[in-house]
Order: structure tokens, then sequence, then C-alpha cells
């Protein structure tokens, strides 16, 4: 084969491309051309082919997303939004802290473990890119039906994945979640959080300015996996008929990732860097586009003094390669020899592979020949933006006239004893320990919370005891009866979870999962939860700083449910002053906050004991939720509850159970008088929670509630070995905690 | 004065800062040790903290063995230097011949992290003397490769000389042989065990416990008296 360069694609402008099996529609094809001034040659065509992919361009969700921006609460805290690796934000003391959510849901169905581990490498390294050293992961999972033969190939190969690759980096996994549902059979979604911290002037941006300055590529040989990934994979609909995507899925090697953490932090700290960016989706294409794109002046690339794993790679290979653990930097001249040394000591490969210019133009060569003549911003921030048409789906009003509340309720205190027992032990509301225990939750020696608390915390300062909470929830079945109200619904759970834990929302990351953007009803749902999402996000005052578009989620016509998966970042002054979610002192008295309706579309017991989906879902009032935020908070600050636990999925009787069990101790409930048994026990009312108050705070937290004005209805007690719903039911613990724990380890050891 | 307890940092070492804070937290001074270099900076004792040294390639422990470091750390503990293998730590002493049997991957192949109840069985070693024999103590324990195994004859002649110095209570987490956590040389200076007492050192972090200070405080009290 003849190497294709600029020269000969001038000379040749009627040679037959491969534009469509890249994925390039013809009219982006085109405008490659026009671009250009005459054909892509093969490099060039494999550079814009993956980052004009939906992955990496966002080319149909941008007009939607930019109400992020547009939207975006007044916030001080904002250091670096959203378009850099990860959005940073001011925790105070001098420390930013850096997070994101990110989806590597395809790569996760075809080869669980590979897909699952690369997709927290690959998370790690946005993090670490922007200065911050990483210190906790959180995975949110779905997966298929929980007794799906299919889902026992791919949980346990996610799991495994998620462990081997995160226990082997260090970073204690603090929480998540995990949620089947029949809609996720042919697309798991394996979504993945890193967190990372560092002081204020330590913050990295990805940018090549300084004509002369050194383009350093370090980390991994580049191999030939994980070609087209994201074209090929992550931007398309699964179809049987297609062959076998393995080879695009990479293979991770976390100890090189371990390095790459140590290495680059070390040279963070000799200050060697002036621009960085971590190569994941679209491998070099990405980075050398990007860094080039966003700094000043061009960048001039030696492509063939990259180390490869096989010597018979193509240079269109190379720059499309999506081999893992692998860095790019912009060093200056004089800093290129201490920067070779650092990596020396860690055993990091590292190699000079080219220079900033002067010029405006992306140059890449190979042995000598240019291969690629670009304007670096027309391959990774100006690619094609598509207002796909939405249109309300047909059936969303007969689902929403499906009434929940209308379903056969059960008569009498026996079947609601029954039902309870089904719910707790459902597999979406039993416990996930059997999962998380293969998670490493102490490495760091920073970790407060960690599942299954409300929200994962870690101390960021040993001497102050400053530290985050970071709490990641999604609600699908919502989402499906109502987009807008949906999005509001996860972005009010995750916010909840973390005022229960005693800190301050702060600000958001998300990772929208949705179907195939071509699908008018699957857009209606984007645009609907975006909507939902930016709005909420006004309200709460939390900012989103960044986060990923996980698009084509659907098998053949039948998409996902739309699932936004909302991460809201919080943080707690003095990490001593955490809430707990376990009831375990004896004695102390239990409160519900805030309103119970008759809620029951979308919820877990609707789905238990009816497998039904239908209605509304519960009504969102996020002034409401602000204001129990501020009341978990202040009683977390001044001592006034011990335990606190957010009401969401199962509704009351899930949250009792739950904090029952985490605490050793029973608890004797009463029924509020204006209250149904049923709906106090199963309704999914959003702004609520459960807390333990002592008795000798109950009069100060009493009066707290009154004077803010949110309901606080004393309903029970810390006590015994039972839960006890005065008049209709006892439950010993014994067997509530054999009902909530055997059933996944039955499903999947 | 204080003691000086070096702890080692070999490539895909986790624990190092952990172990490191534990020494502070106890009240000794902590020294970073680098696998390439064969100079132990005159520590008093040394720790070899968990992780993935070198990824776990070939086996557990097994290309560590080979590093400059522990060049000077089998001469030290030869001659009665203070040792501790925490997990990877501990694969690496049975990997250096230091002390005896080896670890397998666990029984149920999956890793496991979980809140260990242990006894103390001898409170006599270099690392154990703040306990008392037949204490019970919970700290955290988190591997895929903690399987003890030995042959029986090895396994008597560490019961009847007590080198056991742990054993796991009410769940054997991986399927050791005779529930055996952690055990020690002849001359009680060397010690290896699979849970993780620099996790346990803090009230509030982690499992909520500090079970695991008396590791650290036992060998401060040892070395400054001594």
């Amino acid at each position: 084969m003849t190497l294709d360069t600029v020269t000969n694609a001038e000379k040749t402008p009627e040679a037959d491309q491969p534009w469509a099996e890249l994925g390039l529609k013809p009219d982006e094809y085109a405008r490659i051309r026009e671009i250009l001034g005459r054909r892509p040659t093969g490099a060039e065509l494999a550079m814009y082919s993956v980052m004009w992919s939906e992955h990496c361009s966002y080319k149909s969700s941008k007009v939607h997303l930019k109400q992020f921006g547009e939207k975006a609460p007044e916030n001080d805290a904002m250091l670096v939004g959203i378009g850099e690796n990860a959005g940073v934000v001011d925790v105070g003391q001098g420390y930013a802290v850096t997070f994101k959510v990110e989806s590597h849901n395809h790569p996760s169905y075809i080869e669980p473990h590979q897909g699952a581990a690369t997709g927290i490498g690959g998370i790690v390294r946005d993090i670490l890119a922007m200065g911050a050293r990483p210190v906790a992961v959180m995975d949110p999972l779905r997966f298929g039906a929980a007794d799906h033969p299919d889902t026992k190939r791919v949980l346990p190969g996610v799991v495994s994945g998620i462990g081997s690759y995160g226990n082997c980096l260090g970073l204690p996994n603090i929480g998540g979640e995990v949620v089947f549902d029949a809609c996720y059979q042919g697309n798991p979604l394996v979504n993945a959080l890193c967190v990372g911290v560092m002081k204020h002037e330590d913050i990295h941006l990805a940018k090549a300015s300084g004509a002369g300055n050194k383009v350093i590529l370090y980390g991994a040989r580049t191999g030939g996996d994980g070609i087209g990934g994201v074209s090929v994979l992550a931007s398309e609909t699964f179809d049987d008929a297609k062959p076998s995507k393995r080879p695009a899925v990479q293979v991770g090697d976390p100890f090189q990732e371990k390095l790459l953490i140590e290495c680059t932090l070390e040279i963070f700290k000799a200050d060697l860097v002036d621009g960085i960016q971590d190569l994941g989706g679209a491998g070099l294409s990405c980075a050398t586009s990007e860094l080039a794109s966003a700094g000043s002046g061009g960048m001039r690339v030696e492509l063939d003094t990259v180390h490869l794993r096989d010597s018979s790679l193509s240079p269109e290979e190379i720059l499309m390669s999506e081999s893992q653990e692998r860095m790019c930097a912009i060093v200056e001249p004089g800093k290129v020899a201490r920067f070779l040394e650092i990596c020396e000591k860690w055993d990091v490969i590292a190699t000079v592979i080219g220079e900033v210019t002067d010029g405006e133009r992306l140059e890449i060569f190979w042995h000598g020949e240019q291969i690629v003549d670009v304007p670096p911003r027309t391959v990774a921030h100006e690619g094609p933006v598509y207002d796909r048409p939405y249109a309300r789906p047909s059936w969303q009003d007969a689902l929403q006239a499906d009434d929940a509340n209308k379903l056969a309720r059960p008569a009498g205190g026996d079947e609601l004893r029954r039902q309870v027992l089904a719910l707790v032990s459902s597999p979406n509301q039993a416990s996930k320990s059997w999962i998380t225990d293969q998670y490493d939750r102490f490495v760091q020696g920073n970790t407060v919370l960690s599942h299954p608390e409300d929200s994962g915390m870690v101390r960021i300062d040993e001497d102050t005891n400053l530290g985050v909470a970071i709490a990641t929830d999604g609600n699908g079945r919502f989402t499906k009866l109502d987009p807008y109200t949906g999005a509001q619904l996860a972005l009010a759970e995750a916010y909840r979870n973390v005022a229960a834990t005693g800190a301050k929302p702060l600000a958001i990351s998300d990772c929208l999962n949705f179907g195939s953007p071509e699908d008018p009803d699957v857009m209606w749902q984007f645009a609907e939860a975006t909507r939902g999402l930016a709005d909420g996000c006004l309200i709460l005052g939390t900012p989103v700083t960044g986060g990923n578009v996980s698009l084509y989620n659907q098998t053949g016509d039948v998409a996902i449910h739309p699932t936004p998966v909302v991460a809201v970042l919080g943080v707690i002054d003095d990490v001593n002053r955490r809430t707990p979610m376990a009831f375990a002192e004896e004695g102390q008295l239990l409160y519900l906050l805030g309103d119970t309706k008759e809620e029951l579309g979308g919820s877990a017991w609707s789905e238990v004991v009816h497998s039904h989906l239908g209605g509304l879902p519960p009504a969102v009032d996020l002034e409401r939720e602000r204001l129990l935020g501020e009341i978990l908070i202040a009683g977390s600050r001044d001592g006034m509850i011990d335990a606190a636990h957010d009401l969401s999925d199962g509704g009351l009787i899930q949250a009792v159970t739950e904090s029952c069990l985490r605490g050793g101790k029973g608890a004797r409930i009463v029924v509020p008088d204006d209250l149904d048994p049923f709906v106090f026990l199963f309704s999914e009312s959003a702004g609520r929670a459960v807390v333990a108050v002592p008795r000798s705070e109950e009069l100060r937290f009493n009066d707290m509630c009154g004077a803010r004005g949110l309901p606080a209805a004393r309903i029970g007690v810390v006590d015994g070995e039972t839960i006890e719903i005065q008049d209709q039911f006892t439950i010993p613990l014994s067997e509530l905690k054999q009902a909530h724990e055997a059933t996944i380890p039955a499903l999947l050891a | 004065m204080t003691a000086r307890v070096g702890v080692v940092t070999f490539p895909g070492t986790l624990d190092d800062r952990d172990t490191q804070r534990a020494i502070r937290v106890a009240g000794a001074e902590p020294v970073p040790l680098w696998h390439r270099d064969k100079d132990l900076h005159q520590v008093d004792a040394v720790v070899l903290p968990g992780g993935f040294s070198y990824g776990d390639y070939l086996r557990a422990g097994a290309i560590s063995r080979f590093s400059p470091v522990m060049e000077s750390v089998i001469a030290g503990a030869r001659d009665g230097l203070p040792v501790l293998g925490i997990c990877n730590g501990f694969q690496v002493l049975t990997e250096s011949h230091l002390l005896p049997g080896a670890m397998l991957r666990n029984n149920h192949l999956h890793f496991i992290c979980r809140d260990q109840k242990l006894r103390v069985e001898n409170a006599d070693t270099a690392w154990t003397a703040d306990y008392s024999a037949g204490q019970e103590i919970s700290i955290p324990l988190k591997n895929i490769d903690g399987r003890y195994v030995a042959d029986e004859r090895t396994l008597d002649e560490l019961e009847a000389e007590g080198r056991v110095v742990f054993r796991y209570l009410d769940v054997n987490p991986n399927g050791s042989l005779r529930d055996i956590a952690g055990i020690s040389n002849a001359a009680g200076n060397v010690v290896g065990l699979m849970p993780h007492p620099e996790h346990a050192v803090e009230p509030l972090i982690g499992t909520g416990r500090t079970d695991g200070l008396g590791f650290f405080t036992s060998i401060l009290k040892k070395l400054v008296t001594a």
C-alpha cells in the first residue's frame, strides 16, 4: 500500500475513499473536501471521521447542551467550566475539586470486563489532565433484567473490570448505583465518575501554545486496539447482522495507569507542563487537534516517532488507535530533559513527537512526507452541528394516562407486610454489597462514607478535615413517563443525597444516556431532559461543570428508557459533622421531613407488585428540595440529627429498612393520622427524608423546621429488633436482613 | 527521639501514603523508601505496604522481591530489623523466603473488601506487643490473592512455635488454611498479614475503628525503649 500524502491527494482528486465505512455521511465528506479544497488524505479522513463522530463532536446534542451555559446560575465556585477535560470547582481553603461522569456503555456490552475497566481508566486520565490527584471513583450501572441469562455474562464482567482496574489504581470506590431493567438488556449503561483534588494554582488546561514548545507523548505504547471505538462503537446502533466489534474495544493495563498517575503528578509538581491532554476516545487525532485548536499557533508532528506495540500499524491506524494509558504534554524546550528524567524514574516511555509552530495548521509527517495538513479547529471544535427533528411521541399520552395510582392496593396489614418483603428483596431494592464488596473503598485512608450511604464522602485535608461528598442518581422509569420531570428528579435526588450526609451541594456533572438521535421520539426525550436539567440547576444554584452524552443506546428500533444520570458534588467544612444513614441509637426519634402525597407512577412498588410503568412521576418542587437541604445541613452542623436517609425508590419503608439494617436497630413507626398506611409506606413523593433526632434536640429541631416552614412529622422511635408499623404489621430485622441481602448473591454468585 | 520507620514504594504500590500516615498517627516518623534505592537511610524498621507491585505480573510479589531495596530489607531482616508486610507486602515476604508459605487466589475467585474480625494469637512479636494474646480486633481486608497455603509440616511448625500471629474469626474470607491471616518468622521481627491495619487508625475514617493502630504503637514502643 502506498502512502497517501497531501501531494498525492491533490493529484488524485477522484480516488475512492472509505468515508461511509468510517461513519461519515455524504454531506460531511463533502464538507471536509470543501474545508481542505481537495480530497482528504487517508490520515486526514481518519482524523475527521473519529473527531466528527457523535461521541466526540456532540453534533446532535450540542444545540440542547448549550442551555447548560446559557441558564447557568451565578456561582463563584466555578473555576473551569464546560469544554475542558473536566470542570473545576472551588471548595475553599485554596482547594479545587474536579469531577466528571462519563459513559462506557457500548464497549461494556461487547466486552464487559475490558469495557468497564477502560471506562475507569479514561475518566481517571481526564481528572489527572486537569492537574488533580484522583481521590475516588463511583459507578452508576444499569443492566438488563436481573434474572436474564445475559445479565450473568455482562454484570460480573463489568464488576470485575471496575474492580480490577480501580483497585489496582488505588482509588477508593465510594458509591454509584446498580439498576436492573429489561430496557437495558442489549444496552447496559456503564457510567464512571472520578473526582480529583488540587490546589487552585495547580489547574492545567488542554492547550498548545508557544512556538518551539515540544509535544511529548508518554505512557503506554500505541497498539492496534480500540481503532474506531468512538465512531464505530459509540455512535451507532447495535445490529446483529454486522461483524463482531470486539477489536474496537480497548484493552487496559491498570499498572501502567498507576505509573502514569504518579509520574504525571511529579511532573506537575516540578512545573514542567504548559498544556496537557489525555488520550482517550479518538486517541492521537483528538489530543493533537484539540491541543492545537485550543492554543495559539499550529503544531507539527512526526508520527513515525510514536512508540508502537505493533510495528505494522499504518499512520491512519496510529492516529485512530485508542490504546489506553497515554498522555500528551506541551513542554518548553528547556524543561524536556527533566520531563524525560521523571518519566524514566517511573518506567514510563516518553517521546518528543513534535512541536508547536507559529503557523495555523496541524501538520503531520510520516518518515518526512506530509500526510496531514488541516486547520485544527475544523477537526476538533467546528465539526457538524445538527438540529435534529423531535416531537412528543404518539404513545406518551397513553403512557401517562395509565395511572399507577389506580393499581390494586394491598388489603390490610398481612398483605402490606408481604409486599414490603417483596419490595426490599426485589433486585433493584436489594442490598448490592455482593457487588460493592468487590471494590476497595478504604485505600488512600480518607474515606468517610461509602456505599450504601446516601453519598460517598472523602476527607481532602487531614488538618482542617475539609471534605467533599458526591452522589449519583438517575431514574429511567420516571424519565420515560416525563423526561422534563424525570431529569429534575434525578437532580433532586442526588442533591438531597449530598445534603443528607451534611454536605452543601455546589455543582453537578451529568451523563446523558439515550437512544438514537435519529429517532424524533428519542430526540424529544433528550430535548425535554436537558431543558429540565438546565432549569433545575438554575433553581438549585448548581451549575453543570461538564459531563458526557451517550446516544444510540438502542437495539434495533427499541431505545432504552431515557436515562440522565446526575452527579452532585458537595463540600463539608468538617467531616466529623457528617451524617450517616444508620439508626444506631435506641430511643432516638424518627422524623419524616417533607410532604407525602399519593404518588406511585414509576414507583418501585408499581414495578415489583404489578410490573407496571405508567402515569406521571412524582412532582418536583426544587425550592422545597433546597429548603430540605438547608435543614439537613444545619441539622448536621448543629448536632441536631444523628442519622438521615433520603426517601426515593421504594419510599419510606425502603429507607427505614436500610437505615435499621445499617445500624442493627429496629424501629416502632406510627402512621400519621392524615395518611393511608399504604401511601405512607410506598409513595415516592420527592423532597423527603427521614432523620433520627436525639431526644435532647427534639425541641430545637422542631423549632428550626417550624420557623423555616418545612413539614416535619414525628413518626416513631428507634427501638428493638423489629420494624413495627403500628396496627399494621411487624417484621423481625433478621427476616428483613435475609430478604434484603440474599437476592443478589442468589442471582449472580 | 522517635523511631524512624521506612515505607517502601514499589511501582504499583498503593497503600504507601496511608501507611506513612498510620506511622505518623502513632507518633513515629515515616521515611519513604524507593524500590531502586538500596539505601535504607538508617531506618529502625520497615513496612512493605499493600498494592499491586509490578502489576502483580508473574505472581503477586514475585518481581518486587528482586528489587534493589529488597536486598537490603532481606539482609536487615536476617539481622533482626523489624519488618511488617501488609497484603502485597506479605506476598513479597513469602516470595523473599523471609516467611514460609504462599498466597493463592481467593477460593471464591473474587476481590473482596470487608471489615474483617481477627484474633491476635501472638502478642509477643515486634508488631503486636501492644495487643494481648486472644484479643479480637476488626480491620479492613481487601485482596484477590489472599488464600494462605503451606504444606502440613510447615503449618504444624508455625502452630507449634506460636508463629500464627493472626487468625480469621467468624468468616474465613478466602479459604486460607487453618484460618491463618498472618504469621511471623521464628525470631518474631518479621510479620506478614493480609488485612490492613493502616486503614484502621483514625476513628472517623474507613471502618470507624482504630484497631489497627496497635501495630504501629507496638513498634514505636519497642524501638524507643530498646
